[in-house]
């Protein structure tokens, strides 16, 4: 299947989770945060909840700002 | 002489410095540590972004191994709900219940848009967060903000980056006159001296990033604030004498013996 990693199309296997993305996307585990279509995942729900067909994954981390 | 001991409480917290650094526009990750150390600061600001391979959480690394504490904020939102998002998004990533609150009503100016900030002040306070607004300088809504629940207001001096200083000093001093909360002067420092007059006027503290980073010598320009900042407070402290329209002489009348 098809999700959007950072706004980039990537190639996942069916029934991939929210782990399986930030592993593809070779994110830290720490610092981090992630939303899937809006809303929030939290840590504890990375590897139990799955992504479906098209969904909009956003990775955030710290930068300098502000 | 009564020396000031007295911390910053911000919600239940107890902040060691009253300059708030940000760190926005420093060259680099070296430049920003000299900068840090030299300003004494122990909370500092972090944006919120995608994450880039190249790089990684490298900020994050530098203000846990300096300990101090990180304020992530909400720039570059334009309304309630992205605000919102962004903040939960820093809750889950940074392990803080602390958000330094930005809704800003265009590119231009930088403003912050009164009516979606007060909207995502108050989902964020019911939501459990410690929300620290970047407000205008406008009094009416310092009350409001406060009184949904923000734990301190941020006004702004002048717009972000500018350097123009504090552009209407009464309206700042109408704000502490009224809070209960802290008052931190956020934006629109160009220098130290700017930094002091918040201070005199009664803020509690003073939040800036691009007056120190893209100063000419940033570790410098961070040691000046740290000043400023301490000058100001004893300044307030102490009570500045009234101002008079005619001169008054300090030395002893010369016809009066």
């Amino acid at each position: 299947m098809h999700v959007w990693i950072n706004g980039e199309q990537r190639e996942l296997e069916a029934g991939a989770s929210v782990l399986d993305a930030l592993t593809a996307l070779g994110a830290p585990s720490s610092g981090v945060a992630v939303a899937v279509d809006g809303e929030v995942v939290p840590r504890a729900g990375w590897s139990g909840t799955g992504l479906v067909d098209g969904a909009r994954i956003e990775v955030l981390t710290a930068v300098q700002g502000g | 002489m009564t020396i000031d001991t007295g911390l910053l409480v911000i919600g239940d917290r107890k902040i060691a410095s009253r300059l708030i650094m940000g760190t926005g526009g420093a060259a680099n990750l070296e430049i920003l540590e000299r900068a840090l150390v030299a300003s004494g600061t122990s909370l500092t600001t972090v944006a919120m972004r995608r994450i880039d391979a190249a790089t990684g959480t490298g900020v994050l690394d530098l203000l846990r191994r300096l300990d101090i504490e990180v304020l992530p904020n909400t720039a570059g939102c334009r309304t309630a709900a992205e605000a919102v998002l962004t903040a939960r998004l820093a809750r889950e990533a940074l392990e803080t219940d602390l958000v330094k609150l930005e809704v800003v009503a265009d590119e231009r100016t930088l403003l912050p848009d009164p009516i979606e900030l007060l909207d995502a002040a108050e989902q964020l306070v019911d939501d459990g967060f410690t929300v620290l607004p970047y407000t205008n300088d406008d009094p009416v809504l310092a009350r409001k903000l406060e009184q949904v629940g923000c734990a301190a207001v941020m006004p702004l001096g002048s717009p972000i980056g500018t350097g123009l200083g504090i552009r209407n000093p009464h309206n700042i001093e109408m704000i502490v006159a009224a809070a209960s909360v802290p008052v931190v002067l956020d934006a629109g420092i160009g220098t130290a001296s700017e930094a002091a007059q918040a201070m005199e006027l009664g803020c509690d503290a003073v939040l800036l990033a691009t007056a120190v980073t893209r100063a000419g010598d940033p570790e410098r320009m961070a040691h000046a604030m740290r000043l400023a900042v301490e000058a100001g407070r004893a300044a307030r402290g102490a009570g500045r004498i009234p101002r008079r329209y005619w001169a008054q002489a300090s030395s002893p009348d010369p016809d009066a013996s």
